[in-house]
């Protein structure tokens, strides 16, 4: 199996609540570092059939995976600021949204 | 349950209305039901939760609820504090477009949010998708010392004429109508779809000046005299004229060609003149014209409130003044000439400084309502400044109102200044975001938070978008900012010239874009540019003008910038 060039993960928002959340491999979580990364086409294939699963199931919304980098206790982090927003919340009320609870 | 809606000098909904707008609600309700328990796909769901003003936004769901042309009464202020506190996280944001945003509802919640509107009166309806769009007007209406005519009828009037038009509902795209009635355009008309502008004809006939194909977003665009007089009692045939033009000739090929603007602009003004008027002269135009009887109805909503008869200078005010330099400030920049002697009309920054342009918490929204009953009968307005606005207060009570706002945080004298920024919600919150707008208006504000240099400077807006789309209508700022991604980062664009007025212009671009971080100095530089060049009490649109945009492009070039004092950027995002 081709290896990619960033590992990805599986990214959504909650259907009545509008949280995001991200796929742990089991479930979801409002937390991205619970989040399982792809690294190989085949694994983003079962993420990409996952999120469609989810989607049918009218659990989820607005499905993206994205590009992440792993930490060395291989966790991922989003790459592009724009993802890295959605795990925190607004930047601006740090009393607000995911980084107030962590 | 309603709550008692106090009286008031605007329109308030009729029993038609009041029903049409809980039989929306209770529809939404069973489609969120059918939703939630799998029946409806979100293909099917999205275009019905857009047309009830619900978005998906970065971190969740938002709401846009339709504030009419602007005017809320207290009652209604108090219950958006209510509904910030029992369904979203205790503050809203007020918009550019006269509008209120929640950040944080859930959908489940929102048919309960929307029955809590409907009990005042108020709706999401058509504050999304390709209809018309909440007709904005003047936020000075019916008060202005320099007004022809309140706009607000008209804006009620088209209000009632395009809520759920069956012809028009779906339109090549979204369709924006703003409104003036006074001298000074304060309602942007050149750069909205269609702007109507009331004037009086050689005649002493009042009437409208009709402006088309104005707007921001990827392709700006000012609006161009489509009829020069047209007379009150013909708008409705003659809107019905237009919107069928462009209904029926706009670009429903490509999203970004799709608005008026384009039409207008690749068929050519004379052209799309000849088609409205053909049009107009096909219809039935008595079937179509607004029933007397109902104009009057709807005038007779809007009657001036029974003002006490006063001296126009107010002792008790002069006393104050001269006693309190900072109520001095307040009263020399916030508050605007008004029709009535002994009255004036008190813009409400929401504009701290360092602050969130827009953004008010609960208490705040229960403070303006409170203040609102005392001082200004009951009635606020939102500004496309973002900012609110009492329309009735009296001269003396000028103080007493002024130190209840000071005890709210409300009493921040920046009106039209530069720290009155105008900014879109940006990455913080639109999934639409290319950048960053808030914390930009953040580190400049406090920037420039010395209050006796922001008063010479003078007026300068500065205006901020998070994309293309232009919410933060940057293009028509003297300073402009555009957030847009250069190589994976947040990159500032600059544009200076853009002037909403009736002597509109789009910005010009500067140079190339800059670091978030660079911002704040190159504001500073282009400040200096002006400062060194105006003549005697010019303002910043007048010296750019006269000088030319070239004698601004040195303000790009890195030299030695101040030191950055400690700034929300600094901490913003954590990323
Ligand atoms: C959910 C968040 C928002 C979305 C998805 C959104 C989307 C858009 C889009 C796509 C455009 C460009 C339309 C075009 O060029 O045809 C636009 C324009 C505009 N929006 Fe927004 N917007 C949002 C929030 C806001 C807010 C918060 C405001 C007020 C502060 C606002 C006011 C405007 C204005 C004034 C324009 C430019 C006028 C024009 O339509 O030409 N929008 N918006
Ligand atoms: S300008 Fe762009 S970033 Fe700002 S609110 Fe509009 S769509 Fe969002």
């Amino acid at each position: 199996m081709a290896r990619i060039k960033h590992p990805k993960i599986l990214t959504a928002s909650d259907l009545k609540q509008g949280d995001v959340i991200f796929f742990t491999g089991t479930g979801w979580s409002r937390h991205h570092l619970d989040a399982k990364p792809a690294q190989t086409d085949g694994e983003i294939a079962a993420l990409e059939a996952q999120a469609k699963a989810d989607v049918a199931a009218n659990r989820i919304l607005d499905v993206q995976i994205i590009d992440v980098a792993l930490r060395e206790d291989g966790r991922p982090e989003p790459i592009h600021y724009r993802e890295k927003m959605r795990t925190l919340g607004p930047s601006v009320r740090r009393d607000l949204g995911k980084q107030a609870a962590s | 349950m309603n709550v008692p809606v106090k009286p008031q000098h605007f329109y308030s909904y009729d029993e038609f209305d009041a029903a049409f707008v809980r039989s929306r609600v209770a529809e939404f309700r069973e489609q969120v039901q059918r939703r939630l328990s799998g029946a409806l796909t979100e293909e099917e769901f999205r275009p019905l939760r857009l047309m009830n003003g619900l978005y998906l936004q970065l971190h969740a769901y938002m709401l846009r609820i339709a504030v009419p042309y602007g005017t809320l009464s207290s009652t209604q202020m108090r219950q958006f504090a209510h509904i910030a506190e029992k369904w979203d996280k205790g503050y809203g944001h007020f918009t550019t477009r006269q509008n209120i945003q929640f950040n944080w509802p859930k959908l489940v919640d929102v048919p309960d949010i929307l029955d809590a509107l409907a009990d005042v009166n108020m709706h999401a309806i058509q504050t999304s998708g390709n209809c018309i769009r909440n007709v904005t007007a003047d936020h000075f209406s019916g008060v202005a010392a320099d007004e022809i005519a309140d706009p607000r009828p008209t804006a009620e009037l088209l209000r009632q004429w395009s809520s759920n038009h069956p012809e028009f509902s779906f339109l090549p795209r979204k369709f924006k109508v703003a409104v003036s009635g006074a001298v000074h355009d304060r309602a942007a008309t050149r750069v909205h779809d269609v702007g109507l502008r009331i004037v009086q004809n050689e005649g002493g006939e009042i009437g409208y000046e009709v402006l088309a194909g104005g707007g921001l977003g990827r392709t700006p665009m000012v609006g161009h005299i489509v009829r020069e007089f047209l007379p009150k009692a013909e708008l409705l045939p003659y809107m019905e004229a237009l919107m069928r033009v462009y209904n029926s000739h706009g670009r429903r090929d490509n999203k970004f060609k799709a608005r008026i603007k384009i039409l207008v602009h690749e068929t050519g003004l004379d052209e799309i003149r000849e088609q409205i008027e053909a049009e107009f002269e096909s219809l039935d135009k008595a079937a179509i014209a607004a029933d007397p009887a109902e104009i009057a109805r709807i005038e007779a909503q809007f009657v001036p409130p029974a003002y006490e008869a006063l001296p126009d200078v107010s002792d008790v005010m002069k006393k104050a003044k001269a006693a309190n330099s900072e109520f001095a400030r307040f009263v020399d920049i916030n508050t605007a000439p008004h029709k009535q002697a002994g009255y004036t009309i008190v813009t409400v920054s929401l504009k701290p400084i360092g602050g969130v342009p827009g953004d008010a918490t609960a208490a705040q929204m229960r403070v303006l309502a409170e203040v609102s009953d005392k001082y200004s009968l009951s009635e606020l307005r939102v500004s496309h400044e973002q900012n609110i606005v009492l329309p009735y207060v009296k001269k003396d009570d000028l103080f007493a109102l002024w130190q209840e706002l000071k005890a709210a945080d409300l009493a921040t004298a920046n009106a039209s200044l530069i720290t009155d920024i105008i900014s879109c919600p940006g990455l913080d919150y639109c999934s639409l975001a290319t950048a960053r707008s808030i914390p930009i208006a953040q580190a400049i504000s406090e920037r420039f938070a010395d209050p006796d240099r922001q008063r010479l400077i003078g007026k300068l807006g500065i205006k901020i978008s998070g994309c293309i789309n232009a919410c933060g209508h940057h293009h028509v700022a003297g300073i402009g900012i555009l957030g847009l991604e250069k190589s994976g980062e947040e990159s500032y664009q600059i544009t200076l010239g853009g002037d909403p007025t009736l002597s509109a212009s789009i910005g010009e671009r500067l140079g190339p874009g800059l670091r978030a971080e660079e911002v704040p100095d190159a504001i500073e530089r282009i400040v200096g540019v002006y400062l060194a060049h105006r003549d005697l009490d010019e303002d910043f649109i007048h010296t750019y003008r006269r000088i030319g945009h070239d004698a601004f492009k040195s303000a790009l070039v890195t030299g030695t910038p101040r030191a950055p004092a400690a700034s929300p950027l600094d901490q913003g995002g954590g990323i």
